[in-house]
């Protein structure tokens, strides 16, 4: 490790970035925890201090506001050492809420990929001009092919996927890099309103393995493992026979 | 917006299911708006570790706090800590262990939550010298079930109903307690076989050591019952060589031949003479000595699809004729499992319905059966006979006339409940079926 290393989450009131917060507490990280609900992202930081006697700070960011993404890049340079950059940030709403209101998807693009997009391209050139750090991109397998539950999400996080691509080809030319996870169902608040979903993981599951593929430096992670078959499989279904199913 | 869904929910012997309308908030206030929108029947869930029904709510409202698990303040002077309802035991161990300081008491999981160590009052090995969860616990803020948050101090009623209150009162919305400093993560482990109860019974008398706990043969019978292990520890900071495991899973439910008597007697043999004949000392990771069974992820599935009872008494000091009785028939029965559990309890005890009390406490697992059934009331009747108490956080079979006769604080408790919670919302299975809350209620 650098001389010090900060880990900057976007999203992090969700179940796995709290899971992820702390292992890169635990670690001897400091932490920027980014998202809207300042009450509870000020009971995180209090925790990681608390467990772990970690440097954690609350940063106020809406993936929907510009300006926040200005801001969260002047925070960054003002760090020291290593920055590495993990967006558990993302929203679902009901496909068919989209549907009855258009007006939705705008939101479901800025949460999932344009806002975050915008966010990354601002931290990008710290991790560059420092030579060394991680994005850690989290994504969905639904994003590997559009279907009619999710599409509209699906293809938010689809677009999110090709810019991590693109930002990986760009930072490994800098010693830095960029790390793809597609998460198959993990035990969150987003999935409690669904149905029981076959081999969920714990979301402390999910960030182990996050965590791990980030210090290894893996490219693209699908957690737990055998999504990736899953999505091979899918993603070979012709197109005439996928259009008809609705899973 | 509170998400509800409809769930089947499990006490940890699966013997018993509820379905419920459930809700697993993941913030403070997310936890106070489920609370006030759960409706007329009410019932908390933390990790489900509670083996019956005292968690279970069927056809009611489930808010389910294991998700709420933050640390909000800890005091490195004095070891205070302050934390939400849903944080694990095992986990308080896991973080501040290495900075030498433990949870006071931790029960036989580190899965169970704090708010769940609260509501039923737990003990653990060291409690005949550190007394119960509950004497450790400073201050509970309590959103009633009639809606008001409350800061409870130790020496309000509504405290000390609240601790060992199963949940009845209302929902633990943070708690503070006292760490207990130890001398490392690690556990100086004795053990050594017991050839007989008497033998058990004098060697707990006379250990001195913070931690004691008794494996039984539960199979074992005439001359060679009660034998089995002694284990005594202490907390230390030396190495040990065993590394912390990570948890392996049971994969399916187990079939029921597992547990046939001559397999089980077969197994309690083979574990006895595990240890040698003059006894052994090693130094283990404190939380595998403290949560054994946590190395193996849902052993509950061991038992099968049909599930198990756990039954756990205590009887008075005096009471070791009872004690032998209660053995004998567990024994004489083929029907226990090879996990029974014999420790000396001290007196401490913080709720009006705790069960920890001064005497022996033994603890024996059976398949879920109708013959298992019959058993364990039996044994639970030998028990309250010889002025004793039967576990609710492991019972899911205790008659209604039970628990005036093991809790005499139980009008104190009932009219604490219904001064906090004038509408009678919190409940649970267990709170009907044995008749907590009133005597006539259905």
């Amino acid at each position: 490790m650098a001389e010090r290393e900060t880990w900057i989450i976007l999203g992090a009131t969700s179940s796995i970035a709290r899971a992820f917060a702390r292992l890169a507490a635990a670690d001897g990280a400091d932490l920027l925890l980014a998202g809207r609900d300042e009450a509870d992202l000020e009971r995180a930081c209090g925790d990681l201090r608390a467990r772990y006697g970690a440097k954690a700070e609350v940063f106020l960011f809406d993936a929907r506001e510009p300006g926040d993404s200005r801001a969260l890049a002047e925070a960054a340079a003002a760090r020291p050492g290593t920055l590495n950059v993990a967006v558990f940030l993302g929203s679902m709403p009901e496909q068919t809420a989209i549907d009855v209101d258009p007006d939705l998807a705008a939101g479901v693009i800025a949460d999932n990929f344009s806002g975050v997009v915008s966010a990354l391209h601002r931290l990008a050139p710290l991790l560059e001009e420092r030579g060394d750090g991680v994005v850690v991109g989290v994504g969905s397998v639904a994003g590997d092919r559009g279907r009619l539950k999710h599409y509209v999400y699906g293809a938010s996080k689809a677009g999110f996927h090709a810019y991590l691509s693109g930002l990986r080809n760009r930072l490994a030319r800098k010693g830095a890099h960029a790390l793809t996870v597609k998460p198959g169902f993990v035990d969150t608040a987003m999935t409690w309103g669904e149905k029981a979903k076959p081999l969920m993981i714990s979301p402390e599951a999910a960030a182990a393995d996050i965590m791990r593929a980030a210090k290894r430096r893996q490219d693209v992670l699908y957690t737990p493992w055998f999504w990736r078959w899953i999505m091979g499989v899918v993603q070979l279904i012709p197109e005439r026979v996928f259009k008809r199913l609705s899973f | 917006m509170t998400v509800w869904r409809d769930a089947a929910l499990t006490g940890w012997g699966r013997a018993l299911r509820a379905s419920t309308r459930a809700a697993r908030p993941e913030r403070a206030n997310q936890l106070i708006e489920a609370l006030d929108a759960a409706g007329p029947s009410l019932c908390l869930y933390g990790a489900g570790r509670s083996y019956g029904d005292a968690a279970l709510n069927s056809g009611g409202a489930t808010v389910i706090t294991s998700r709420l698990d933050r640390v909000l303040a800890f005091d490195e002077e004095t070891g205070e800590i302050e934390v939400e309802p849903g944080a694990a035991i095992g986990g308080l161990l896991r973080d501040f262990g290495p900075r030498g300081w433990a949870p006071p008491v931790a029960p036989g999981t580190g899965f169970v939550t704090v708010a769940g160590a609260i509501a039923n009052d737990v003990h653990g090995k060291n409690h005949h010298a550190d007394g119960s969860f509950g004497q450790h616990v400073t201050q509970i803020t309590l959103r009633t079930g009639g809606g008001e948050t409350l800061t409870l101090q130790p020496e309000d009623e509504a405290f000390r109903a609240t601790v060992g209150g199963v949940g009845l009162t209302g929902a633990i919305l943070s708690a503070r307690l006292r760490m207990r400093p130890i001398a490392g993560d690690k556990a100086f482990v004795r053990e050594r076989r017991m050839p007989s109860l008497d033998a058990f019974i004098e060697a707990f008398t006379e250990s001195d050591r913070r931690y004691s706990v008794g494996w039984v043969d539960a199979a074992a019978t005439g001359a060679t019952l009660g034998r089995g292990i002694l284990e005594e520890g202490e907390s230390t900071g030396e190495p040990s060589r065993e590394r912390a495991r990570r948890a392996r899973a049971i994969p399916f439910d187990a079939p029921p031949f597992l547990l046939s008597a001559s397999v089980v007697r077969a197994f309690n043999a083979a574990y006895y003479a595990r240890i040698p004949k003059d006894g052994r000392t090693r130094v283990r990771p404190l939380s595998a000595f403290l949560f054994p069974l946590d190395a193996l992820a849902d052993w509950n599935r061991l038992y099968g699809k049909r599930g198990f009872h756990q039954f756990q008494c205590v009887v008075p000091p005096d009471a070791t004729e009872s004690l032998r009785a209660i053995l004998a028939e567990a024994a004489g029965s083929g029907l226990a499992s090879p996990l029974a559990v014999l420790k000396r309890l001290g007196p401490g005890s913080a709720g009006m319905l705790s069960f920890p009390m001064e005497g022996w406490t033994l603890t024996v697992d059976f398949p879920a059966a109708q013959a298992s059934a019959d058993l364990i009331g039996r044994l639970g009747a030998t028990a309250l006979d010889a002025g004793g108490r039967v576990y609710l956080a492991k019972d899911a079979l205790l008659p209604p006339s039970a628990v005036p006769r093991m809790h005499p604080e139980l009008d104190a408790f009932r009219a604490v409940c219904d001064r906090l919670d004038p509408e009678g919302r919190m409940t649970s299975d267990m709170a009907r079926r044995l008749r907590i809350r009133r005597a006539a209620d259905g």
